[in-house]
């Protein structure tokens, strides 16, 4: 057991370094970090959370992005567990091909779907709302989702949706008391992904919104300035979108570690 | 699993069929359009057809692109599952530092991806990057501005640091999923370590695995962001993979037409890759 | 092969358990004889799993010992003890062939290649398995993956005992009666001890040959089939075995002899009623006649007048209902008996007529 842990550590410290590089950035000035190499923060300064937290338009992306991330992910996996149920158990007219045509909608770059998506959300009128970023972004995380949880879903027998019917449950109760807490890990894992591939994705963010509902995205490209890239600006505005993600995991910790036992029906 | 036929079980698929076309369908003809057109000035657009993918298809350029991009895919693919797989075996699967790992693990995938590329950009510069200072330090001509090699090392490490966790979390999960019993049993059987990950984990996995193969697949051959913001594309055009060399051709040129085709025959690579992978994975399967 | 002792065994799932509820398996004392056919029977969460889990090894117990024959087991794990388990839901090795399936547990133990096909051979005739030998074991069918979790524990000649954790729950309903038969059939061939936990009392009583009944984490009676049967220990086992189970009447006593409603009822036990607790009259209805009908139980019996209110037809005999004041009292009457309707007298066979005192049986 102890001999084992070395790889998980060992992978951890490697991903850490960047971030103790990002964390350490956004302490810093951008001279300071383009004039020369200093392991840690020499002139720390919080300059560059300060310009985040008392710009509104900062922090009121962030709460944009995390309306609009949230909604996705609960339409996304909701939308996905019924369905996901069906391709597992049952055989219907198109059934693999329909698998199949879902993941496609992950093959294309979502620059491809910038215009369209634009006249398509103006078009019926959810231009810069919460909603048109989470519905565009249900494109690829809907398949995902359904991927995944039918992956899941898969490894649990059918034996056991028949043993409950014999035992009296009805479909509602089966799936709800039974069936979703076989799949927890992979309902856990599937919200977290949801959540994650909306949060990162900038660009339809951008497109879609104007000023209502202007998400961090639009912000992030902003610290493009004439003089070059703010970094410590970037930086810390990096470092603050990874509590977010960083919450959902914790609470999803639960599901993604709950094994379960083919157990009393 | 035997599944039973039940033609009603659309209706369970149904909300998925129509989100997903809303989204899918009205933009996808738009591009279409594009392709198959050539843009003027003044909007005019005449039927170019066939000539586009033609040209397309046999340029120098796209097929350098082309294999860079699958000699990239094809590296992150041979270290990425493999090192997510082991990561994921070896993760502890009660106790506290669980939750430790977890949220560890999450936090590259979570960071924008030009801020990704940025953080690399500062991290392996060679004078005042954490990572190429080090390099250099140790011995080390190292410098991923100038050299292609150096350049494409860092983009491997950054694709890397930045997806693996996705494979070790899709891997973890599964692995939790299975049930306890089979490891019973394997205990009562005498099974050796290696007889369970052979017999028990790995086939267990293989849904899993086939998830997490087609989406870097998927996702690494449209790697776009990442790599602009470090490399641009270079040194020169040695990191120009297939979504750079396309923004190139789109927006530098501003030609519209081989970019529509350009991005159909991108579209069609990937749909025909990422078919035969699925049907050879899936191929063992009792239908 | 091992006898089984259970020493003063009790386990609790919490970590200090203080209370008697915080107990899951309240102490108990057992033996299992050699080569026996055992079933734990009883209804969710009465403790059986817990108990089989404890003989497996799976679960260390709070208090008390394991031993097989004579040797203390409580440290060791699993595969150590020597057990073959069989679980609810089919464990096989999905990417492995039948024959592989069963050549593993040998394979794993250094067994010399001869031997081990002979051994697999040997089971696989035994179990029906010959023809699917080479066929890959994700394709059987559950009553077929059943049959190989059996016969991985089969192959291994140092089995000390086959463990059954509700292992037909999952097979369709008309192979169930297959499956069960080819059990009992193999137990008589080759005598290990197995040990069988399940919630239904046909599979219990028709494979054991003594019965563990459970309840609520105590073992309530040990006994063969015909003994919980005629002589349940316990109003519980009175309700849960037989189909209908046992009549339960509310008894009182008058000049030191058992009544109910006023009618004196004689007891099989008879000699020392004791005057406290709550009383109850256990009688199964397959010991009760209608007055006149059939054998004549003399003057022995009780005579207990009632109303007949319903009759439900179950094949090859009727079970029917009636009412004596607001007590419902059951009874079988085998096909073509007259039955009568509205008032009726019924009669207690005195033999099989038991008092309980607080659920337990007295005498």
């Amino acid at each position: 057991m102890r001999k084992r842990s070395i790889v998980p550590i060992l992978y951890i410290v490697f991903l850490m370094l960047p971030i103790y590089w990002l964390v350490t950035m956004s302490f810093k000035t951008t001279n300071e970090i383009l004039g020369g190499f200093t392991p840690w923060p020499q002139n720390f300064t919080l300059d560059s959370y300060r310009k985040i937290f008392t710009d509104s338009t900062w922090y009121m992306g962030y709460v944009a992005s995390i309306e609009y991330v949230v909604l996705n992910t609960i339409v996304s996996v909701a939308v996905a567990l019924p369905a996901a149920y069906a391709f597992s158990r049952y055989r219907f007219l198109g059934d693999k091909h329909m698998f199949f045509w879902l993941l496609t909608n992950r093959m294309a770059p979502a620059a491809v779907f910038a215009l369209p998506f634009y006249q398509l959300y103006s078009a019926v009128g959810l231009f810069d709302t919460p909603w048109a970023v989470a519905l565009s972004h249900t494109l690829f995380n809907i398949p995902l989702a359904v991927w995944i949880l039918e992956g899941f879903m898969s490894g649990v027998p059918k034996e056991l949706d028949e043993t409950a019917y014999v035992d009296g449950y009805s479909f509602p109760r089966f799936f709800v008391k039974i069936f979703i807490p076989t799949i927890a890990a992979g309902i856990g894992v599937a919200c977290f992904f949801c959540f994650m591939f909306s949060w990162v994705e900038m660009l339809l963010a951008k497109t879609l919104t104007a000023v209502a509902a202007k998400p961090i995205a639009a912000l992030m490209t902003k610290t493009a300035s004439t003089s070059g890239y703010e970094l410590g600006l970037l930086a810390a505005a990096g470092t603050l979108t990874l509590i977010p993600g960083a919450v959902v995991i914790y609470f999803v910790r639960n599901y993604i570690a709950k094994g379960f036992a083919l157990g009393r029906v | 699993m035997n599944k039973t036929v039940n033609q009603k079980a659309w209706l369970l698929v149904l909300p998925v069929f129509l989100f997903v076309a809303f989204n899918a369908i009205i933009p996808l003809m738009t591009v279409v359009n594009y392709s198959v057109q050539e843009t003027f000035g003044n909007n005019i657009f005449s039927w170019s057809g066939v000539q586009w993918f033609q040209e397309v298809l046999q340029s120098e350029r796209f097929r350098a692109s082309l294999g860079r991009q699958i000699a990239f895919t094809a590296t992150i693919l041979v270290i990425e599952i493999p090192l997510g797989l082991a990561i994921a075996l070896a993760m502890p699967r009660k106790g506290p530092w669980v939750s430790v790992c977890l949220v560890l693990m999450a936090l590259p995938l979570l960071i924008p991806w030009n801020v990704v590329g940025s953080m690399w950009n500062v991290f392996a510069l060679p004078e005042i990057g954490l990572m190429g200072r080090g390099l250099n330090a140790l011995g080390f001509d190292f410098n991923y501005t100038r050299q292609p090699g150096d350049a494409w090392f860092t983009i491997v490490l950054m694709d890397v640091w930045h997806w693996t966790s996705l494979v070790v979390l899709l891997c973890y999960a599964g692995l939790v999923a299975i049930p306890n019993d089979y490891y019973q049993a394997a205990k009562i059987d005498g099974a050796s370590a290696w007889a369970v990950f052979r017999f028990i984990q790995l086939p267990k996995l293989k849904r899993v695995l086939t998830i997490a193969i087609l989406l870097r697949f998927m996702d690494s051959f449209m790697i776009y962001t990442e790599v602009q913001v470090l490399t641009g594309g270079g040194p020169g055009s040695s990191t120009t993979f297939l979504s750079i060399d396309l923004f190139k051709v789109a927006l530098g040129q501003f030609d519209l037409g081989p970019a529509g085709a350009m991005s159909i025959v991108y579209f069609l690579i990937i749909l025909l890759l990422s078919w035969v992978f699925y049907t050879l994975m899936m191929r063992n399967e009792a239908k | 092969m091992a006898r089984i002792l259970i020493d003063q065994l009790r386990h609790a799932y919490v970590q200090n358990p203080q209370r008697p509820e915080d107990y899951a398996l309240k102490e108990m004392s057992l033996e299992l004889a050699d080569g026996g056919a055992y079933a734990l029977l009883g209804p969710s969460g009465c403790g059986k799993t817990t108990l089989l889990n404890l003989i497996s090894g799976l679960l260390h117990p709070t208090e008390g010992r394991i031993l097989f024959d004579n040797t203390d087991v409580g440290q060791l794990t699993p595969e150590q003890r020597n057990i073959a388990q069989v679980f609810q839901f089919p464990v096989v090795y999905d990417t492995m062939t039948v024959y592989d399936n069963l050549a593993f547990p040998l394979k794993n133990r250094g067994v010399a290649q001869g031997e081990i096909d002979k051994r697999v051979r040997e089971i696989a005739d035994m179990l029906d398995l010959t023809q699917t030998l080479h066929k890959r074991a994700s394709g059987l069918t559950a009553d077929g993956k059943q049959k190989i979790s059996l016969g991985r524990g089969l192959v291994r000649s140092d089995v000390n005992v086959i463990m059954f954790d509700e292992p037909l729950t999952v097979i369709d309903p008309h192979l169930k009666w297959v499956l069960r038969s080819k059990l009992k059939e193999l137990h008589t061939r080759i005598r290990r001890t197995m040990i069988y936990v399940t919630h239904d009392q046909t599979e219990a009583l028709t494979f054991a040959d003594r019965v563990v009944v459970m309840n609520l984490g105590e073992v309530v009676q040990v006994g063969t089939p015909v003994e919980l049967f005629e002589r349940p220990a316990h109003t519980f086992v009175g309700h849960f075995i037989g189909s209908p189970g046992m009549n339960a009447l509310p008894c009182a006593l008058e000049n030191g002899r058992p009544t109910f409603l006023g009618n004196t009822v004689p007891v099989a036990s008879g000699i020392e009623v004791p005057h406290d607790g709550k009383l109850e009259i256990g009688i199964r209805p397959e010991f009760i006649r209608f007055n006149g009908a059939g054998t004549p139980l003399g003057d022995a019996g009780a005579s207990i007048p009632v109303e007949v209110t319903k009759v439900a037809d179950a094949g090859r005999f009727r079970i029917v209902e009636t009412r004596a004041k607001e007590h419902r009292i059951r009874l079988l009457v085998p096909e073509g008996d007259p039955i009568p309707s509205g008032a009726a007298q019924l009669k207690f066979d005195p033999k099989h007529t038991h008092l309980y005192r607080d659920g337990w049986l007295v005498g």
